[in-house]
């Protein structure tokens, strides 16, 4: 098996994750989905560093991991924030950027 | 034979590979499409494994166990408390509300699978090298090399990163409180004043089966009473219903006795 | 000596600025210092005239270069003067009528609590109307052509709480701004033409220019004549302008700045000369005002209303002369400063007669006044017997001549025409005057009680009128004779010391040019005509008025005399034509503005703000809606970078 087929799994795997993000309502389901596709791109560069034979693939990795951590925590109390404030946590329902 | 390696992994990896990758993409799609957002969570937790064990086949060890603890262990449980906090059960409609708005996400996500697909099938490597030599003194070890020489800087940003989220995830769930919490006492005497609600609530219902709070307790007339559930219960919509249940259900048992007991119906009675 | 030329614009520009400026504290001796000042810039312009005398005709003309007021490269505009035998003329006239009008005015105004206002403004119409005539090119002479536009615009309205004197002052003013225009057009074209404005080059290159060239200059500088001397079709200004105190009217309405006109035409001769299209124009308008200007004179009852007549009437002989070209210039201008003479007499007596009478300008409710009145009678007297040209006054001298040069044209059909309308005037004019006279003097007393000031707004201000009570006719104060007689002798004696041995041509000769007149008939037969003429008018008026008892109210008169009353229709005229005219220009133009021109902005503005309106529809708030927008986008981005790297 050619190990590219590792990078095809993480286009499909980002792609869905994508489509989630954008059909999906609940605020906690679209952030799962946006850590679907980080980690699609992790999948991505872990193959890629096996490719290359360096490590410097994984260490972007373990970042993105860092950064994902970080986003989760701030992600997921602004969730909680809304929902108290707003009793639902539906992105639809934050919808005053119109006009 | 050397070229066909530098192409090719061995077979073992390869079926692992076909079996997990399709269970991975399966629970991606679960993910997306699941009604509930703790199933949703639960099968995006089984994907993040799948890819643990992916990073591990490509030779990242310390990512997968990294994977698999701070992942699966840490950020998922994380999404499962919120879950919980926003409400377990409460399931999503998936009907769309905006108007061609599936459509064009699916428009969208498709033709960028496409694209990747197409990209990466277009620029794939000649051959690959493997990570025998860089793993040469272990994993672990090549990986703390690279970050602490190479990216010493950015690592060190990335703990300052992670101090800030915690600030601000703090920052953002605190409520400052601005007013003395009232006491009992006090408490007490508005409700004097106010003149309702003078008893405690009344308990939630409690009916053979269901012993939950979240069924309303039923007024003698057999109607439910919103009173009885837990406020957050009620504002998240999630009481349970069993007024006509139950009484169907006592009408049913009164029907059960009464045949075992042979006992003639009372209209039957009556002629 | 040419540094005093300056002096002579600068004392009552000088006065002008004291008078304004000085406020209440120069209320006692404002009025001497205005005419001291006045009576500086004479004493300075005789001194002048003395030199001048003492020289050859040829050396007589003097310049004073003051100042570069707009040097660029290409334009030079100079502030410079030049004096010579034409300006001199005129700046002798402006000064003396001015010092003795100034004079007249301590006493006529004494009542007037804005009398050291009304000085102030008289200053700087004399600084801006010397400065007119001394200047050396057409941009200065523009900047004093407005100046006396001012001026008059400030004394005919001086009694600006009188609504009708608010209003002649703004007519005076707008009619004067369409003349105006073709003074600044004409200055625009001499400055393409010839590429200087300056006296001198432009007259000197005139025979280099294009006749058609010449002819539009001219008749732009004939507008701008109209416009000031009050001439067909821009005359209807001067009428209302009578609304001013009366030494206004004597200074600025008769003797002097309406004869502006006439002076920019001969000292633009040499335009003229080369534009005989333009001169024919001008002899025209010359003798259709002529005849105007004594039609409305003798319908008029209101004595300053007559003499305004009058004075357009007697323009209009001066733009007839100047129309003829180097025979009539001399003439023109010679009738001008015997005019200037009589004319300023003949409003100061009418002045006086209104002083008199309780600022009563009807003349059919005076009568008899000359007993009352003996120096006003007998100065008044004699400017009418100038005025209607009699020999040997000063009027004969010089209307004389006009009606000569008249009948000297190149053709014989123009020459009958004009040499006729010319001697017609003479006989109208002398009905008219005569009927002013007997109006005034003769006849039985027709006198009426005062009017009520609160119904009658014509009642000049700051004089006590007691309402119901009746005229008591008494002769003016000395401020005021003095004047009068002085004025009367000019009236008298200046046309026989101008005319006799044509001494007043030869003065001119070298300005303005002459060529001796060759009438198609013989010049005694024309003066005796000229003589039958005016006696047949003299004596037309006596059987009209002086024979039969005058009704205090005007009959209803003849269709003319009712048109006359009215001024020929000129205001109807105007109304109908220009007002209606300009309003239907408007209102169509108004249309148009808003149909077309915001039609097409609205229109602009409405279908960028429906495509707005539509475009905004993609904002629909949702983050999902713009979640896709950037995901399409990052796939298009994608797609690129495999389609730029596949080529």
């Amino acid at each position: 098996m050619n190990p590219v087929n590792y990078l095809y799994l993480a286009a499909l795997l980002f792609a869905i994750g994508a489509t989630g993000v954008l059909i999906r309502r609940n605020a906690i389901v679209v952030f799962m989905c946006i850590e679907l596709m980080l980690n699609a791109c992790n999948l991505a560069l872990v193959a890629f560093s096996r490719m290359h034979g360096n490590l410097d693939g994984q260490i972007i990795a373990f970042f993105t991991m860092v950064v994902a951590a970080a986003e989760v925590v701030v992600g997921l109390a602004i969730i909680v924030s809304l929902f108290r404030s707003r009793h639902s946590a539906s992105v639809d329902d934050a919808s005053l950027m119109k006009l | 034979m050397t070229q066909l390696a530098a192409y090719t992994t061995s077979t073992g990896e390869a079926l692992q590979f076909w079996v997990l990758g399709t269970v991975a993409v399966i629970g991606a799609l679960c993910t997306v499409f699941m009604k509930k957002a703790v199933h949703s969570a639960l099968c995006l937790a089984g994907t993040m494994i799948i890819l643990a064990v992916f990073y591990l086949a490509n030779g990242a060890y310390f990512l997968g166990i990294v994977q698999i603890v701070v992942y699966t262990g840490a950020i998922m449980m994380l999404f499962l408390f919120v879950v919980m906090l926003v409400g377990v059960t409460a399931a999503d409609s998936l009907r769309e509300t905006i108007k061609g708005q599936r459509w064009l996400a699916a428009l969208c996500g498709l033709g960028f699978a496409v694209l990747l697909v197409g990209g990466i099938g277009n620029a794939s490597l000649k051959e690959f090298n493997g990570l025998g030599q860089a793993n040469s003194a272990g994993n672990v070890q090549g990986l703390a090399e690279l970050l602490f020489t190479k990216y010493v800087f950015a690592f060190e940003l990335t703990g300052a990163l992670l101090i800030t989220a915690a600030v601000g995830a703090m920052v953002l769930t605190h409520r400052e409180r601005t007013e003395r919490a009232r006491t009992q006492r006090e408490l007490s005497e508005q409700r004097v004043r106010e003149g309702k609600h003078l008893p405690p609530l009344p308990a939630p219902g409690v009916y053979a089966r269901h012993n939950a709070v979240d069924i309303a307790g039923l007024l003698p007339d057999g109607t439910p009473s919103e009173l009885t559930v837990n406020k957050t219960l009620r504002s998240r919509g999630q009481i349970r219903d069993v007024s006509t249940e139950a009484l169907n259900d006592l009408k049913a048992l009164e029907q059960r006795a009464e045949d075992r007991l042979e006992r003639p119906r009372p209209e039957e009675a009556s002629k | 000596m040419e540094n005093l030329i300056a002096l002579l614009v600068a004392a009552p520009l000088l006065g002008a600025a004291v008078l304004l400026c000085g406020g209440r504290r120069l209320d006692r001796t404002g009025h001497w210092i205005g005419t001291v000042l006045a009576a500086v810039s004479f004493v300075v312009g005789a001194v002048l005239f003395v030199d001048m005398l003492g020289k050859g005709p040829e050396e007589r003309t003097l310049t004073q270069h003051l100042f570069s007021w707009i040097p660029v490269e290409g334009f030079q505009a100079d502030v410079a003067f030049q004096l010579d035998q034409l300006s001199m003329t005129f700046v002798l006239l402006i000064t003396g009528v001015g010092s003795l009008i100034h004079l007249y005015s301590i006493g006529y105004m004494e009542h007037d609590e804005r009398r050291r206002r009304f000085f102030g403004y008289l200053n700087l119409f004399l600084a801006a109307m010397l400065l007119l005539v001394l200047a050396d090119n057409y941009l200065l002479l523009y900047v004093g052509w407005e100046g006396v536009g001012l001026a008059s615009y400030l004394l005919i309205g001086f009694w600006q709480h009188k609504p009708s004197a608010a209003t002649a002052a703004k007519k005076a003013f707008l009619v004067n701004r369409v003349g105006d225009m073709g003074l600044s057009i004409a200055i625009m074209l001499m400055f393409t033409t010839f590429g200087t404005f300056a006296f001198g080059p432009v007259l000197e290159s005139t025979d280099k220019t294009s006749e058609g060239m010449l002819t539009a200059i001219a008749l732009m500088l004939l507008l701008a004549a109209c416009g000031k001397s009050a001439q067909v079709p821009l005359q209807s200004w001067l009428g209302d302008a009578m609304e001013g105190p009366t030494p206004v009217s004597a200074l600025i309405h008769a003797a002097t700045m309406v004869t502006a006109g006439v002076y920019l035409i001969t000292r633009s001769g040499a335009i003229f000369n080369g534009a005989p299209d333009a001169q024919l124009a001008v002899v025209v308008v010359g003798a259709v005002t002529l005849l105007f200007g004594a039609i409305v004179g003798c319908a008029k009852d209101d004595i300053k209303k007559a003499l305004a007549g009058s004075t357009m009437s007697q323009i209009g002989y001066m733009i007839l002369a100047a129309g003829l070209g180097p025979v009539g210039y001399a003439f023109a201008i010679m009738h001008l400063v015997t005019h200037g003479f009589f004319k300023a007499g003949l409003f100061l007596g009418a002045g006086s007669v209104m002083h008199g009478m309780n600022d009563e300008v009807d003349m059919r409710k005076y009568g008899g006044l000359r007993k009352y009145m003996p120096v006003t009678f007998v100065t008044f007297g004699l400017g009418y017997l100038a005025i209607i040209g009699l020999p040997p006054f000063s009027g004969f001298w010089s209307k004389d001549k006009i009606i000569e040069a008249a009948f000297a044209q190149q053709s014989d059909l123009r020459s009958w025409i004009f040499g006729g309308v010319a001697l017609l005037g003479a006989g109208i004019t002398a009905y008219y005057m005569t009927r002013v006279m007997i109006l005034t003097f003769f006849g039985e007393k027709r006198w009426q009680p005062a009017p009520d000031p609160d119904t009658a707004p014509s009642v000049e201000p700051g004089i006590e009128v007691h309402p119901g009570e009746m005229p008591h006719p008494h002769e003016a104060p000395k401020s005021m004779t003095i004047p009068m007689i002085v004025l009367a002798f000019g009236s008298v004696f200046a046309g026989a010391v101008f005319g006799i041995g044509e001494r007043f041509v030869h003065w001119l000769e070298p300005v303005t040019s002459f060529e001796h007149p060759h009438p198609v008939v013989g010049v005694p037969v024309i003066t005796t005509a000229t003589i039958v003429v005016l006696l047949l008018g003299v004596g037309l008026a006596y059987l009209q008025y002086g024979r039969r008892p005058v009704p205090v109210v005007a009959p209803r008169g003849s269709l003319l005399t009712r048109a006359a009353r009215r001024d020929l229709l000129q205001d109807d005229f105007n109304h109908v034509v220009l007002v209606r005219g300009g309003e239907h220009l408007t209102r169509s133009l108004v249309y148009l503005d808003h149909s077309l021109v915001d039609g097409v902005v609205n229109g602009t503005a409405a279908s960028v703000g429906g495509l707005s309106g539509r475009l905004r529809r993609l904002q629909n708030g949702y983050a999902r809606s713009y979640a896709v927008s950037m995901f399409g986008g990052a796939a298009l981005l994608v797609a690129a970078t495999l389609l730029m790297r596949a080529v």
